[in-house]
Formats: C-alpha cells, structure tokens, sequence
C-alpha cells in the first residue's frame, strides 16, 4: 500500500463525532463513580470505558486504524508488554485483589 | 522551510513508510514502557501509606474532570489543524495549532493548580508513598504535556513564518501523534488514579 493510499483519513465531522463520544464517556465515568450501587463492579466498568476511550483516540486520532501495519506493530508490540508486565506486578502485589 | 528541505525531511525508508513517522511510533511504543513501569510503582503503593494525607482526603474528582476533559478537547483541536494543514489552509492550521497549545497549557495550570493545593495541604514527594508515586507519575505526564506545549507553539511560530506549508504536513502529523499520545496516558492515569481512588 503506498504512502498516500494510507492517508485517507476520516473527515473533521468523523473527528468531532468521536470528540462527542469521548466526552460522553468521560461523564459516563464520573456518573458511575459517584453510584454507590455500582461499587462492586466500579473496577472493569471504569477499566472498560477507560479502554473505550483509548482505542477511540489511538484509532481515529492517531490514525492507527487507517495507516501501515507498521505503525500498528511498533506501537502494540511495546504496549502488550506494558500491559502484560502491568498485569503481572498488579497480579504479585494483590493491588486488585488484596 | 522551503519545499527542497520539505521533500529531504520525508524522506521515506525501505519500508515505503515516513522514517521520522516510524521513529515516532517507535519512541511511543518506548513511552508504553516508562508510563507502564510508573503507574506500576503507584498501583503496588496504592492503600500502603502509613501518615497522611491520603489521596481520598485530597483528589477533587469535578476539578480533574474539567481539565481532562481540556485535554480530550485539545486532541480533536490537533487533528483538525492537521486536517488543515493537509489541505493547506494554513490560516485555520495555525488557529487549531494555537488552540491545542492554550488548551494544553489550561491542563498545566489546572496541575499546577491541584500540585500547588496539594503541598498546601501537606502532601509532598516525601510525605508519604503517595505524594512519592503520585508526583512522580503526573508530574511526568505534565512534563510531557509541557514538551507537547513548546512543540505546538514552535509550529505556530513556523507557520506565521510562512515557514510551515502543506508540504510539511507529516511534520504537524508527528507533533500530532506525540500529542494525542499524552492525551492517552491521561485517560489511563484518570481512571486509574482519580476514579479508582
């Protein structure tokens, strides 16, 4: 695929719409914060609407959606290890659970 | 720039794709890496404070969603200066450049605000585990959003030169992806921190 074929990027209204979505989703997460039924099960709602968020930006901001493999692969790559390392110490140091 | 220099910095690799672009990517994936081992040292301290204060006594939940909503704001004004800068209306170019930077530097005074609040109330790096790993995680994301800041400006100054064109597009692009990339450590730090208190 060539440089420029990788360039279709969404248009502004796309970019405004997904603006709108991210706002709504960060007063969805303050809303459900202050729920005191929604206290048992506060921590996969908000790591949930948390990774709605990012996948929004880093998918149509960042373009990650639209461009090279490439990109896709150098920024993943690092960001499961992260994560999976992440996992891992929260895992050992009981920080969910303990 | 001229369009001579324009055309040698994208320059592009064996893989077909912008070298400075990969490179960027490549140091995001590498700040994956710091973020992820900072907010492992905040997690595992989370709760083990011995004195106080405590986040619960201090965090302001409206305040911070106010700026990062600011902030979340600044990653669509990025995209639209790009958007412009592509199609080489550079008047709104600089204007949506301009805005990314003041709303960055509204979230830097917004964390100053809440530091400057903090210290007030007794809360510094060597208080407790908490003011520890809690300056030390923001404050590195706010140095980065400071860096972002200065960048931005920088293209806003090229481009009332008449020094930033649409021929230097993937060089707002990669500003942009720096950008958009601080925004996204926030969002994480904003659930795991203020949310998850």
């Amino acid at each position: 695929m060539s440089h420029t074929q990788e360039h279709a990027h969404p248009s502004n209204r796309t970019y405004v719409l997904v603006a709108a979505i991210l706002g709504v989703i960060t007063a969805v997460e303050v809303g459900v914060f202050y729920v005191e039924a929604l206290k048992p099960v506060l921590v996969p709602i908000l790591l949930a609407l948390s990774a709605a968020k990012f996948t929004l930006v880093v998918g149509f901001f960042m373009h990650l959606k639209f461009d090279s493999k490439l990109y896709r692969a150098l920024f993943v790559g690092p960001f499961v290890v992260a994560v999976a390392v992440m996992l891992a110490m929260f895992l050992i140091y009981g920080v969910f659970g303990g | 720039m001229s369009q001579t220099d324009a055309a040698a910095m994208e320059m592009h690799s064996a893989t077909g794709q912008p070298n400075r672009k990969i490179l960027m990517w490549a140091f995001i994936g590498s700040e994956c890496m710091l973020f992820g081992s900072l907010i492992i040292v905040y997690m595992v301290y989370r709760g083990k404070s011995l004195v106080g204060p405590y986040p619960e006594e201090l965090l302001n939940i409206p305040f911070i969603t106010v700026t990062t909503f600011v902030l979340l704001m600044s990653s669509l004004m990025m995209v639209l200066a790009l958007s412009a800068v592509q199609r080489g209306d550079m008047k709104w170019g600089k204007i949506w450049l301009f805005m990314t930077a003041l709303l960055g530097l509204v979230f830097l005074g917004g964390q100053v605000y809440e530091f400057s609040h903090f210290v007030h109330e007794g809360l510094t790096l060597k208080t407790n585990l908490f003011g520890g790993s809690f300056y030390l995680l923001t404050g590195t994301h706010g140095a980065h959003v400071a860096v972002g800041v200065i960048w931005l400006l920088s293209l806003v100054f090229l481009a009332q030169r008449g020094r930033l064109t649409q021929a230097n597009a993937e060089t707002v692009e990669i500003a942009g992806l720096y950008w958009h990339f601080v925004d996204v450590v926030w969002i994480v730090l904003f659930t795991l921190i203020y949310l998850l208190v």
